[in-house]
């Protein structure tokens, strides 16, 4: 058995991501292989030679790969992937936008967004926004697999001494081309590796109450998140939406401001190891998964929170 | 410019879904069934297009059992052409879905495919991407703006840091998230109208493609509940609580 895991990266830095990823590899058993495709991404396939239990890593770089773009990816990953039991992937927005494409070509079903893995060929997945677990045996030879980062630890990222084999490009059939991007700028940590999160919901009001979230993140350490319907309300970007169909999270400790908790973002944030909701309204939902549940209004209560954690 | 669009009956998302006792599957007996939330969204697209004049034809493919059919009629009284019911009584997984979709371009041969970004109840988010690599065509995944220009499709696109661009080369299939878009509620007259407008109903083995279920579900269960926590009586006790009982500050 060998199971090759795609790196997730900037082409400057490899996404913690992977080093969960190669985890859930590591349980499915073999030798575990990285590809990093990118370009001028050295650093990243060297940070990828050097984690805990890698043996090898493919590293094609060419500007092709610069950009995420499916197209040329998927025909690389698929070339490069025939000869392994397993393909593993995050399921970040990168890995869902291609592992399905990789599958097609290969002809096989993708399971997506695993959470456990019971043997080598049989999974667990959330279905219908994490109410319920479905354990599926995949009946093809080679798997495809995206891995819910949040459900494995992180690999050390450290200790490995994995060799790096040059691979050459594969064709970019060119249909796709990159055009711009507006990456959000931000001194936090990332959202999905946080430790403390601090997320506000629809009742935030403005973009402006935004900020005593933020505020109250800096002094935490933590990142800042949001719902949905925040988002809509263009209160933040949308990387910052937590939920079924946003990011998973798992945070040591989630504060949920203004949130009513709506499965849809239960979904994406009820793994927290310590769930706490401050809401105006006691028969709001989200109180039924916190761990304290604070009834105040927020503008009362997010300040005396920040002068409290000064004390 | 003709524009196929998938949509999937799926049980309404407001509905608290409950497994069944024997682990089976998911209780799906006398409960609401919609259109999914991010097939209304790529409906509205469509229609958009066309009046925009950039579409001439709304298709509509809805695969699964015969009560498909309304979410085929949802789709017509928001302002799309005709209708495809791909009827079938065995689970439909993705690469199936992906492959009787690309068994239809094959006849209708459109421009633009529109679908959702993800099902809401198997939450796979995989069918517009193998459709496109069944194809052989660009995909532009989790559009939140899509410009059409002549031959080319400029896709916003949400990704983890933010956003990004792209342009695809048309035919192209674009998977939709629901910021895109506010879709329109159907008038009484053309919901009207969308009983008049035509349905064509196929099976998989018309269209020649094997459906077989490549993952087998073993079981279904409710995952573990959260123990039901305490309410504090100010920020004082909160963040005591957090320092000295849950050691997470
Ligand atoms: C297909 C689909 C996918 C979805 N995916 C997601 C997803 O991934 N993530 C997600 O989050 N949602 C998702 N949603 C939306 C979800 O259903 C809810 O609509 C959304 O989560 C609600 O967001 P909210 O809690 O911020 O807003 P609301 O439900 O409006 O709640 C606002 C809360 O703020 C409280 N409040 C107001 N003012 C104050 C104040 N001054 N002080 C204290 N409390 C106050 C109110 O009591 C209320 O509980 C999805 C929906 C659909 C249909
Ligand atoms: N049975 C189906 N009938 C029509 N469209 C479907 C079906 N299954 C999936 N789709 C389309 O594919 C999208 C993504 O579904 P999924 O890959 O299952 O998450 C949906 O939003 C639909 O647009």
């Amino acid at each position: 058995m060998s199971v090759l895991v795609i790196a997730e990266h900037d082409n400057a830095v490899l996404k913690t991501a992977t080093l969960n990823t190669v985890s859930a590899a590591r349980q499915l058993g073999g030798d575990i292989h990285v590809l990093v495709a990118g370009h001028n991404a050295r650093p990243v396939a060297d940070a990828a030679a050097k984690i805990d239990g890698v043996a090898k890593v493919l590293f094609a770089d060419d500007a092709i790969y610069e950009h995420d773009l499916a197209e040329p990816l998927s025909l690389l990953i698929t070339a490069v992937g025939k000869g392994y039991q397993a393909i593993l992937s995050p399921a970040t927005a990168g890995g869902k936008n291609v592992m399905p494409r990789v599958a097609a070509l290969l002809d096989v079903a993708q399971v997506s967004d695993i959470c456990a893995i019971v043997s080598p060929d049989t999974f667990v997945r959330p279905i219908y926004a994490g109410n319920a677990l479905a354990t599926v045996q995949s009946k093809d030879a080679l798997k495809v697999i995206t891995v819910r980062a949040t459900s494995f630890e992180a690999a050390k990222a450290e200790g490995g001494q994995a060799s790096v084999e040059a691979i050459a490009a594969g064709e970019n059939p060119g249909r796709a081309t990159f055009v711009g991007q507006q990456i959000s700028k931000s001194e936090r940590p990332e959202l999905t590796a946080a430790q403390i999160i601090v997320s506000g919901g629809r009742g935030m009001g403005s973009l402006e109450n935004f900020k005593l979230l933020e505020t109250l993140a800096d002094k935490l350490g933590g990142a800042v998140g949001a719902t949905r319907a925040a988002v809509d309300a263009g209160f933040v970007p949308n990387d910052l939406q937590i939920g079924q169909t946003g990011k998973i999270v798992a945070p040591e400790l989630y504060i949920a401001v203004a949130i009513s908790g709506a499965i849809q973002h239960l979904a994406g944030m009820k793994d927290s190891k310590i769930i706490v909701a401050i809401n105006k309204d006691e028969e709001a939902p989200i109180f039924q998964v916190a761990d304290y549940g604070l009834v105040a209004d927020l503008f009362q209560a997010l300040p005396e929170l920040a002068t409290e954690l000064s004390k | 410019m003709k524009v196929l669009v998938a949509v999937k009956r799926v049980v309404d998302y407001n509905v608290k879904i409950r497994v069944k006792a024997d682990g089976t599957g998911v209780d799906t007996g006398n409960v609401k069934f919609t259109m999914n939330p991010f097939d209304e969204t790529a409906v509205e697209e469509a229609v958009r297009l066309k009046e925009a004049g950039k579409a001439t034809e709304i298709v509509v493919v809805s695969m699964g059992p015969q009560q498909a059919q309304d979410t085929i009629r949802t789709a017509l009284a928001m302002g799309a052409d005709r209708g495809i019911l791909v009827g079938s009584d065995t689970e439909l997984q993705p690469l199936a879905v992906a492959k009787l979709l690309k068994a239809i371009v094959a006849k209708e041969q459109p421009a633009l495919i529109i679908v959702g970004k993800q099902a809401i109840d198997d939450d796979s988010n995989q069918t517009g991407q193998m459709l496109a690599a069944l194809l052989g065509w660009p995909q532009g995944t989790f559009a939140s703006k899509l410009a059409i220009d002549g031959e080319r499709a400029e896709v916003t696109r949400e990704i983890d840091g933010g956003l990004e661009t792209i342009a695809l080369a048309l035919p192209a299939v674009v998977t939709v998230d629901l910021r895109l878009n506010e879709p329109r509620y159907a008038s009484l007259p053309n919901i009207m109208k969308a009983k008049k407008k035509p349905i064509d109903a196929l099976t998989p083995s018309d269209l020649g493609v094997d459906v077989t279920p490549r993952l087998i579900t073993l079981k279904v269960e409710e995952p573990s509940r959260r123990k039901a926590g305490v309410k504090v009586a100010n920020v004082a006790e909160l963040v005591s609580k957090l320092k000295n009982e849950a050691k997470v500050i």
